[in-house]
């Protein structure tokens, strides 16, 4: 029986939200390529200089939040019923939060894109950080609100599916997958509220002149406090696949359900008391608490390095049980054919590499050479655009049969897919990394000025601009061939095809009977979570609204 | 728990390595001295700088070779730096003050680890040594508005004998 057969109408919700996450990665990637031509000045035809932002804001809203989400909230909500084997409890519910979602990314999106139509009145060019005083078109910051809230009532959702499963099964552990959702739905709940803060309160009344006022850098750090953890809400979902899905798609099974436990919580403790390290170059804030947020970024590296051995020795494993020997030979014998298990492996060695140029972020000293360069957008470009993208387009590979019943359609563009992805992201991050060190800046559209010279430290400016250039159209090119999959699969078929692939999952090498209980208890982790984040913000911000709230202050200049 | 025995020895490398990354963050402050923008520029009201130490931004000299310069970043140009280059001498220390009129900003000298961010309403300051005659790029690195990316300007450090003859 497939999924969706199982669960016909959590088939359906998922599937709603992986469709909405893959249009939207549609558009934003279209949008990134876009950029990457106008930037490098490969090709400037698309857009003015000037409308480039209004593409960058709708490229980072649209990926980092829109695409991000609705993927989570769709691998979620397949996760939590999967693991529970039960529906979510009430379908009406379930639209309603997808509804809200969709409504208030549309709400932004219209937003957004009204600045490319000179005619409309609407324009939010404030790119996905929208830091004060840029003011964007109220519509932006509504949107924007009601797309949280709806990813608090999905959390709400997948809550009430687990205790009503406790009610009826209250000495169990926690199955895996429903631990991994509640973890990180509680770490999105206590780090969002800073955003939701920050709109609600501040930015909002603000754009529409309720107030005339904003601290600037009061409100960025109620940004950066959200704006950490969001990196670990598009990266959660990524290691949901990789602990859950991976190891079955190797050949093998997970090799420790309680070290995945662990790393889970460590994330829930750790990604919110360290959103300094955005702003380690910010007047205002005194270093000793700059220095706080290095230390716990540099704990944060911990969970993900427990990942990578948990997750190659699941791999490893995989490949000895389908007949691989010797230290290098399993590798041999994986289903690299298979595009969701190559679409995993590969986000997984990026992912890596992005980790490494993190290090280097994270140094607060050495960050000095690298702050709001190319360096930047080159890292996250392997954490958020491959390590979670790549891993959501090989869960979809896998998933999508299951959800619409039918076999995977365009099998032979399916399986290069996810290497020409990999290929077009070493051109395009790699030199967007030897970009930064040289000093040229993100966030630009036109990198070249009369007054300034940029020296390249490994290999020359116009090589990496080419770089660039050639692997952003890579990326687009991977990401149609990707779109015409997924939607083929989906359109192509009546749902009644004998699958290859099912949803069950084999237990653990070592299953959660051998860790202690005390992982379980959500509620002493969430407790723990909030004391550090106290510890970490609680004098600065108080300090930041000492001399009021909002002062030093700053009146709304619209972009 | 069980743990593996790889697993725990992988465990105490990826620690070690943790500290090691702190420790080498911290000989950085305590040992070269690499201090982080923080707080103490103080804040100023962005909307009356005509009132403030940025009324007329530039260069001072406040002791035998030392200087301090005010910048005012705003859409889309630094004073000075944009209309004319920011000149100090050779062998020379310079503690700049950065504020933002309008929006927030970045003033980058391309290349090097002059690398800072100006927000309205609060001062950076940043304390460099220039020891050769260099030419430097001003870059303007965080995204301020539609022609943002026409933010630049130049520092110039120039002999030293030539700064005291210029007599500025």
């Amino acid at each position: 029986m497939a999924y969706v057969d199982d669960f016909p109408t959590d088939a359906r919700i998922v599937r709603w939200n992986m469709a909405v996450a893959f249009l939207a990665l549609g558009v934003g990637g279209l949008f990134g390529m876009i950029q990457a031509l106008h930037r490098t000045g490969v090709f400037r035809g698309f857009v003015s200089s000037a409308d480039y932002y209004t593409v960058l804001t709708g490229h980072g809203v649209l990926l980092a939040l829109v695409f991000t989400t609705f993927a989570l909230a769709g691998l979620f909500t397949w996760g939590v019923t999967r693991s529970l084997d039960r529906s979510l409890p009430s379908p009406r519910f379930s639209i309603a939060w997808f509804g809200l979602m969709l409504v208030g990314a549309i709400m932004a999106a219209v937003a957004i894109l009204g600045g490319l139509v000179p005619s409309m009145p609407l324009s939010a060019d404030v790119l996905y950080t929208f830091y004060a005083p840029m003011k964007a078109h109220p519509l932006f910051y509504i949107g924007l609100t009601l797309f949280i809230v709806g990813s608090w009532l999905a959390g709400v959702d997948w809550f009430r599916t687990y205790w009503q499963w406790r009610g009826d099964n209250p000495d169990e552990r926690i199955p895996l997958q429903t631990f991994m959702v509640l973890t990180t739905m509680l770490m999105w709940y206590i780090s969002s509220a800073g955003v939701a803060v920050e709109v609600l309160f501040f930015l909002l009344p603000w754009s529409l002149g309720l107030i005339a006022e904003v601290d600037p850098l009061l409100t960025r750090t109620l940004f950066w406090y959200f704006g950490h953890p969001v990196v670990y809400f598009w990266l959660m979902p990524a290691y949901f696949i990789w602990y859950t899905v991976l190891p079955k798609l190797s050949g093998g099974r997970l090799f420790s359900d309680p070290l995945a436990r662990v790393v889970f919580v460590l994330f829930l403790l750790l990604s919110t008391p360290v959103g300094f390290h955005h702003q380690y170059v910010d007047p205002g804030i005194p270093e000793g608490f700059k220095f706080i947020a290095m230390t716990n970024t540099m704990f944060l590296l911990l969970p993900s390095l427990l990942t990578a051995f948990t997750v190659v020795a699941s791999i490893e494993h995989g490949g000895r049980q389908r007949g691989g020997e010797g230290r290098l030979g399993w590798l041999r014998t994986l289903p690299w054919d298979e595009p969701a298990f190559a679409g995993c492996v590969l986000a997984g060695l990026m992912f890596a590499a992005g980790g490494f140029s993190g290090m280097i972020n994270a140094g607060m000293n050495i960050n000095y050479l690298v702050h709001n360069t190319l360096w930047v957008p080159g890292h996250f470009h392997l954490t958020v655009g491959t390590a979670s993208a790549l891993t959501f387009m090989a869960a979809g590979y896998w998933l999508f049969p299951q959800i619409t019943g039918n076999r995977l359609r365009f099998r032979t563009l399916a399986t290069i897919q996810p290497y020409l992805w990999f290929i077009g992201m070493t051109f395009m991050s790699n030199a967007m990394h030897r970009a930064g060190l040289a000093g040229i800046p993100r966030r630009t559209a036109e990198p070249q000025y009369d007054s300034v010279t940029f020296q390249g430290v490994v290999g020359g400016v116009s090589e990496m601009r080419l770089q660039i250039a050639l692997g952003g159209t890579l990326l687009f090119v991977a990401l149609l061939l990707f779109l015409i999959v997924v939607f083929g699969t989906w359109l192509g078929g009546d749902g009644t095809d004998s699958l290859r692939v099912n949803s069950s999952i084999p237990a653990p090498l070592s299953g959660p009977e051998h860790s202690p209980k005390i992982l379980d208890n959500l509620k002493l982790w969430t407790a723990v979570a909030i004391v550090l984040i106290v510890l970490a913000y609680g004098l600065p911000l108080s300090a930041l609204v000492a001399d009021g709230l909002f002062a030093p202050g700053s009146p709304p200049i619209p972009v | 728990m069980e743990i593996h025995r790889y697993e725990k020895l992988w465990t105490v490398a990826a620690l070690l390595l943790i500290v090691g990354l702190i420790a080498t963050v911290t000989y950085g402050a305590v040992g070269p001295g690499v201090t982080m923008v923080d707080d103490s520029g103080g804040t100023v009201d962005a909307q009356s700088l005509g009132d403030t130490e940025f009324a007329d931004p530039g260069v001072t000299q406040v002791d035998n070779d030392e200087y301090e310069v005010h910048v005012v970043a705003r859409q889309f140009l630094f004073q000075p730096g944009t209309a004319e280059p920011i000149r100090v001498p050779a062998n020379s220390e310079v503690t700049f003050y950065i504020t933002a009129a309008d929006v927030v900003h970045g003033f980058e000298l391309a290349g090097t680890n002059v690398n800072t961010m100006a927000v309205p309403g609060q001062v950076t300051e940043v304390t460099v040594r220039f020891d050769e005659p260099a030419q430097y790029g001003i870059v303007c690195h965080e995204y301020c508005g539609a022609g943002h990316h026409t933010m630049a300007g130049q520092l110039v450090v120039v002999p030293e004998d030539e700064y005291d003859t210029e007599g500025s």
